[in-house]
């Protein structure tokens, strides 16, 4: 369908396609056997000016928003979220920089970051905190003009790879929610170092590590916004990052869709290509629409933040829960099309219906996309004085 | 250091028919491409000018819509790109091609290095090159798999060979054609990509480059093609069949029986 883009977000839609077809087509299963991390493919997207799309102009990027990000993840994605979320997990960690950072952080970081000279990593999760931020124990005390770091922080996306950091941590225990704060970590830091990278079921082309602080000193200019903030810091964050993952979805489902489609024209039994069975039909037929529903949103949420709007949290939750949900159904689908062969490693979806799964966990759990959407839902019903029945 | 790229746009010929009557290529409807073989000759230059500076200037002889493969170029990053576009060149040969072409690099000028894809996937004759040589009267090379200045003045240049490779060293200005293995053409930038939109192609006549109607196109052209056709295959052809096992056993029996030293 036609989303009526501008000439410059067709650019990154087709630069990103040709480098998504050409570069990383022929190196994901490989990638996902090795589990490997795609420094290559990072270097190509670099050269392409691809990782400053949705950043501003002054500090190196192409001066685009959301939707500009999420073209560049879809086309990554309809080949391998792996990679895609490797590209995508570097503007997660540049976004509270960008979003909350000080002119001179700004400066500082963000120019690498949109070159693509430098991969960012965004850090909440913790052992003991995952859908509950609030679990958080790694703390950052304030020592003259520095902070020193302790704790641990697990299962971040580019750890290990990336250059920068941005991370969460407490700075007042009594404080309860309003005494975390956000912080900017170098590689390199003294004290800070990494542990343990996962062995996962999908996206294994990206790297999953441990983040380890003990005693890691840093200036106290690295402190995002105000101490006290981190939280904050950390919706907004999610808020304008979570269409980035309905984007994965829907470029993950549409490689499913495009493979599940052109292998049932192909494949013949009882004397006739499957898709010939109404069956095989009406799945596919379900693929594409979910898969055209899930883009739609994710292109209207997309638009809608960068409209500057201000109430986005249950519209970006919506854009992350729908096409992830989707995806899993189309790939688990797309598999089912494909009957044995679909379960082989040998061909794509085998490997697609494995990485679905992380789309419906990461950034928030799928669950807790509902409760945001409830939430706001009962906010919203109980500002309006009408009634509707 | 300027480098001039000479590429062609010719029909994608993975899709093209060839007409059975007249054995020629039927163009009609046919989507047109950058040369697939010039994109490593963009590619050549690229590496060069990343690797020692200065810029590089893409050139092609064609109609108005060859404008669209030198935009191809420039979103990889080249510099600048020339058009040569007149009805007067039409229908010629590759020695009215080369001809054209030198004299347009010669205006571009001074001009240090000139580099060609090996040949074009339409004619295949890959005289263009070497004709572009002749004409400017400057030392060439053909299919360079590895290109490296010395001394700034001189280029070191691997030439690929049935048996290995050949090292070759000349003095600049010179002119080369390149191969693939010169390094897989980069993708497009976005930036590249944005500037390459709006970038003003001059577009360059007979008449521009100081040449008479008679020097160029089919008037200016010696050859003629007065026949296409398909050679006949060159020898007889055994397909093997069965497992790999069985066909190497195969293989081995028949290089046996032919007497293969060594088996
Ligand atoms: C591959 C991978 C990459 C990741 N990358 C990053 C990263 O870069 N940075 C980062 O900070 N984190 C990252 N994470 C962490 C991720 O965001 C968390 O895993 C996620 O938020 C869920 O937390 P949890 O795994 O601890 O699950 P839990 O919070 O323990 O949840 C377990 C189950 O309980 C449900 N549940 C929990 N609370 C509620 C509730 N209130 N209502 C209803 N259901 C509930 C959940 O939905 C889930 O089904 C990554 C995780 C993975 C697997």
């Amino acid at each position: 369908m036609d989303y009526f883009l501008t000439e410059e977000q067709q650019m990154i839609k087709e630069i990103t396609a040709k480098i998504a077809k050409e570069k990383v087509r022929p190196v994901r299963a490989e990638l996902d056997e090795t589990e490997e991390f795609p420094w290559d493919i990072m270097k190509v997207l670099a050269q392409s000016d691809l990782f400053g799309v949705y950043l501003p102009e002054e500090y190196g990027g192409l001066g685009g928003g959301v939707l500009e990000n999420c073209l560049a993840v879809e086309e990554l994605g309809r080949e391998c979220i792996g990679v895609a979320t490797t590209y995508a997990a570097s503007g997660l960690g540049a976004y509270p920089i960008l979003l909350h950072g000080s002119e001179e952080q700004k400066q500082k970081y963000l120019p690498a970051i949109a070159s693509g000279e430098k991969l960012a990593a965004f850090a909440v999760t913790e052992a003991n905190a995952g859908s509950d931020a609030g679990g958080i124990q790694t703390t950052a005390q304030r020592d003259g003009d520095h902070y020193v770091l302790n704790g641990t922080k697990q299962w971040i996306t580019n750890g290990g790879e990336a250059e920068v950091y941005t991370i969460i941590a407490i700075t007042d225990r009594t404080k309860g929610a309003r005494g975390a704060s956000a912080f900017i970590v170098e590689k390199g830091d003294a004290g800070f170092s990494f542990g343990k990278k996962e062995q996962k079921m999908g996206i294994r082309a990206s790297a999953t590590r441990e983040l380890l602080f003990n005693d890691c000193r840093i200036p106290a200019d690295r402190l995002i916004s105000r101490e006290g903030t981190g939280f904050i810091v950390t919706m907004k964050t999610f808020d304008v990052s979570r269409p980035g993952i309905g984007a994965l979805a829907v470029g993950l489902s549409q490689g499913a869709l495009d493979i599940a489609t052109e292998y049932s024209r192909k494949r013949v039994q009882f004397g006739k290509p499957i898709i010939s069975f109404q069956a095989i039909q009406h799945i596919l037929a379900d693929m594409a629409t979910e898969t055209e529903a899930a883009r739609a949103l994710v292109y209207a949420t997309a638009r809608y933040i960068d409209s500057d709007a201000k109430d986005i949290s249950k519209y970006s939750a919506m854009a992350k829960l729908f096409p992830t949900d989707v995806a899993m159904r189309v790939t688990t689908n797309a598999v089912q099309v494909l009957g044995g062969y679909g379960y082989m490693r040998e061909y794509p979806v085998e490997k697609m219906m494995r990485d679905a799964k992380i789309l419906q966990i990461y950034e928030g759990t799928n669950q807790i996309q509902r409760n945001i959407i409830g939430q706001e839902l009962n906010k919203e019903y109980g500002r309006i004085k009408e009634t509707f029945f | 250091m300027h480098i001039v790229v000479c590429i062609k746009q010719v029909p994608d010929t993975k899709n093209v028919r060839i007409d059975p009557d007249t054995c020629t290529l039927v163009r009609q409807g046919v989507e047109s491409i950058v040369n697939p073989h010039d994109w490593y000759a963009v590619e050549a230059a690229l590496l060069v000018r990343d690797q020692y500076g200065g810029k590089v200037t893409v050139l092609t002889m064609g109609p108005p819509q060859a404008e669209e493969a030198l935009r191809e170029t420039l979103a990889l990053g080249v510099d600048e790109a020339v058009l040569l576009s007149d009805r007067a060149f039409a229908g010629a040969d590759t020695w009215a091609t080369s001809l054209t072409l030198a004299r347009a690099i010669t205006k571009l000028g001074p001009v240090d290095l000139v580099i060609c894809g090996k040949q074009a996937i339409d004619g295949d004759t890959a005289q263009v090159g070497p004709g572009l040589a002749a004409h400017l009267d400057q030392p060439y090379t053909t299919y360079a798999r590895r290109l490296e200045l010395v001394d700034g003045c001189q280029l070191r240049a691997e030439r690929v060979t049935d048996a290995g490779y050949e090292l070759i060293q000349m003095p600049l200005p010179a002119v080369v054609t390149v191969v693939r293995e010169i390094g897989d053409p980069r993708m497009p930038g976005l930036k590249h990509k944005m500037r390459a939109r709006k970038q003003e192609i001059p577009v360059l006549g007979a008449a521009d480059l100081g040449l008479k109607p008679e020097e160029v196109g089919l008037q200016g052209s010696y050859t003629q093609v007065v026949r296409v056709f398909s050679p006949p295959p060159r020898c007889d052809r055994k397909m093997l069949n069965g497992s790999v096992e069985e066909q190497v056993e195969q293989l081995l029996n028949l290089l046996k029986e032919a007497k293969i030293p060594g088996l």
